[in-house]
């Protein structure tokens, strides 16, 4: 584990940084080229937690970035592509998790957060201002405003 | 009294997020995937096999037995840790081993075979890591219990010691067992 974990932040850090991805692959126009390049940005290094493998020089990365180049060539669509790792790896492979019962709080938990946010926000404000204002006792103030003007 | 009760708004907020994070940074290790393979067959391939590499082995080769297929490698440092407890395992308690020698050289392979005992039945060259890929590997030893009707029941990412094997693999194995 340890092992595991020394060789993920010696290998995969510095590389994450400076987007390693550099073999030479060819392909047979340019379009494929754009696709490979997405379907790499879009996969997820099994072997270091926070990279895509695009980014990632892990040995893994790079037999993946392979095995998509292979799949391209071979005629794939994305869609086979994508299904072919999540058959394999599953949710974890892919940048965005399918929707479904077990990711349904990754998809919707965050813009739910953010609306409970807004309403305890405005609940705050509301309760705070309107006190404020009917309470405010006029003579007194009065009184505090020309004690001061002397000044 | 009103006053009190949202209060403690904030407060069961808190805990419930204290939860939350405990459960997400409590997971033992966040390596562990959990494995998208179990319960369904082993995928099919064809492959060189490590001894003979005239011959093809492919996924019927696997069916028939209840075995442990073990991805390991020379430049994986595990592999060697768990080796005399593999040794053991298929010499005294009769486990049928089989490995996938993955991203590997095959004269090296061979080599380290030599140096340190042969108890697998055969080994797969896997020298792209595509059968790896199929597997859902992501890094060596990974190991694998296979049943006979060559459907994989069982995922042990890391090296197989000897408390693994009592906690893990053979308690797994035992329950293929006991089916008919």
């Amino acid at each position: 584990m340890v092992a595991r974990l020394t060789f993920c932040l010696l290998i995969c850090l510095p590389y994450a940084v400076a987007n390693a991805a550099i073999d030479a692959y060819q392909f047979p126009s340019e379009d494929m080229r754009v696709r490979y390049h997405r379907l790499i940005d879009e996969l997820r290094c099994p072997q270091c937690l926070n990279t895509n493998i695009a980014g990632s020089d892990a040995m893994i990365a790079k037999d993946l970035r392979r095995e998509v180049h292979r799949l391209l060539i071979a005629g794939k669509s994305d869609a086979e592509i994508l299904e072919f790792m999540y058959q394999s790896y599953g949710d974890f492979i892919l940048y965005k998790p399918r929707l479904k019962a077990a990711t349904i709080v990754l998809w919707f938990g965050p813009p739910l957060l953010l609306c409970v946010a807004i309403v305890i926000l405005v609940v705050i404000m509301r309760r705070r201002g309107r006190p404020a204002a009917e309470q405010v006792d006029s003579q007194r103030l009065e009184a505090l405003l020309a004690r001061r003007e002397p000044d | 009294m009103k006053e009190n009760k949202s209060l403690l708004v904030p407060l069961v907020l808190f805990v419930l997020l204290v939860a939350l994070l405990g459960r997400g940074f409590g997971l033992k290790d966040p390596h562990l995937l959990p494995s998208e393979l179990i319960d369904r067959p082993f995928p099919e391939f064809a492959l060189a096999k490590l001894h003979d590499a005239d011959r093809t082995i492919t996924a019927d080769h696997i069916r028939g037995r209840i075995s442990l297929v073990n991805v390991w490698a020379t430049w994986c440092p595990n592999c060697l840790v768990e080796h005399p407890e593999l040794t053991r395992v298929a010499r005294e308690e009769g486990v049928t081993l089989i490995g996938v020698n993955y991203n590997d050289e095959s004269i090296k392979a061979r080599a380290w075979l030599e140096r340190n005992g042969d108890p697998y039945r055969f080994h797969i060259v896997d020298d792209q890591g595509t059968l790896a890929i199929s597997l859902g590997v992501y890094g060596a030893p990974e190991t694998f219990v296979v049943d006979a009707d060559g459907v994989i029941r069982y995922r042990h990412v890391g090296a197989v010691t000897h408390k693994v094997w009592l906690n893990r693999l053979s308690p797994a194995i035992e329950l293929l067992k006991g089916k008919p």
